[in-house]
């Protein structure tokens, strides 16, 4: 079976959770043997941006060691042998070009979305 | 009106469901740095932001042990605002909903937080030189 997650909700509680919960499942699914890919749409397309920084939380004397690196956690589903899908109308949207963004990435327009998602046999819009 | 500014904010959102949660404990960070008392009256989901009963975990994804991934818990963060406020002269006043904690089961708190009633909220607005409700939002 091949199934498809689509990320469209970014940066949903990713400081607490230190990665987003998707991208994460998506690793732990792959690990476990399942051939899923993903798809980063709407504002999760900001999730393919090189040079994010979300470290220096703190509270009081509590400290944030180990910040999200929501870049990194996606490049590296690409070498497990995740095909990482990214909508260019979402990025040209968000002004967000090419140059800025991680390696090993698979473009796709808005229109050649509903074409992709038939290649799956599940798909999980999250 | 006392002369320390005095702030209630309202929370509604679960731990580790919404960066609001964290956005809320930023902006109680600042008022706690200014020395400022601070109310909060947890609602609904929110009631569980101070639950003791959160533990850090490994993550293999990650590839980190427990120790490295120092995953953060809510309530560790909440006791830490306590103390900064009290450090800079303040106080951080956390009641949580009652019937909420009840509803979820979640009656276990860090020491600092307290029982409380929507009246409680009232009390916190009313004495207040202003309120934020940060709410959940679908």
């Amino acid at each position: 079976m091949k199934a498809l997650n689509i990320v469209e909700t970014a940066y949903r509680a990713t400081i607490e959770e230190q990665d987003d919960t998707i991208v994460w499942i998506t690793h732990a699914m792959k690990g476990a043997g399942a051939d899923v890919s993903l798809l980063l749409r709407g504002n999760a397309v900001n999730y393919a941006v090189k040079g994010q920084d979300a470290s220096g939380l703190a509270f009081g004397e509590a400290r944030q060691t180990r910040p999200p690196e929501l870049a990194e956690d996606v490049a590296k589903l690409v070498p497990k042998g995740v095909d990482v899908y990214i909508v260019d109308d979402d990025l040209a949207d968000r002004g967000i070009e090419r140059g800025e963004l991680i390696d090993g990435l698979e473009h796709v327009g808005r229109g050649e979305i509903a074409a992709l998602l038939g290649k799956f046999d599940q798909v999980w819009h999250w | 009106m006392a002369d320390r500014k005095k702030l209630t904010f309202a929370l509604m959102d679960a731990p580790y469901e919404n960066a609001r949660s964290t956005t809320a404990l930023r902006l109680i960070a600042i008022a706690a740095a200014r020395g400022y008392d601070v109310n909060v009256f947890a609602y609904e989901g929110a009631v569980g932001l101070p639950s003791p009963r959160q533990k850090p975990h490994a993550n293999a994804v990650h590839g980190r042990d427990v120790d490295e991934e120092d995953h953060p818990l809510p309530h560790r963060w909440i006791a830490a605002l306590m103390a900064e406020t009290e450090r800079n002269g303040g106080k951080l006043d956390w009641v949580n909903c009652g019937l909420c904690v009840d509803e979820r089961g979640a009656d276990e708190a860090i020491d600092g937080v307290r029982r409380g009633t929507p009246g409680d909220f009232w009390k916190f607005a009313e004495g207040s030189d202003n309120t934020l409700v940060i709410a959940t939002r679908s």
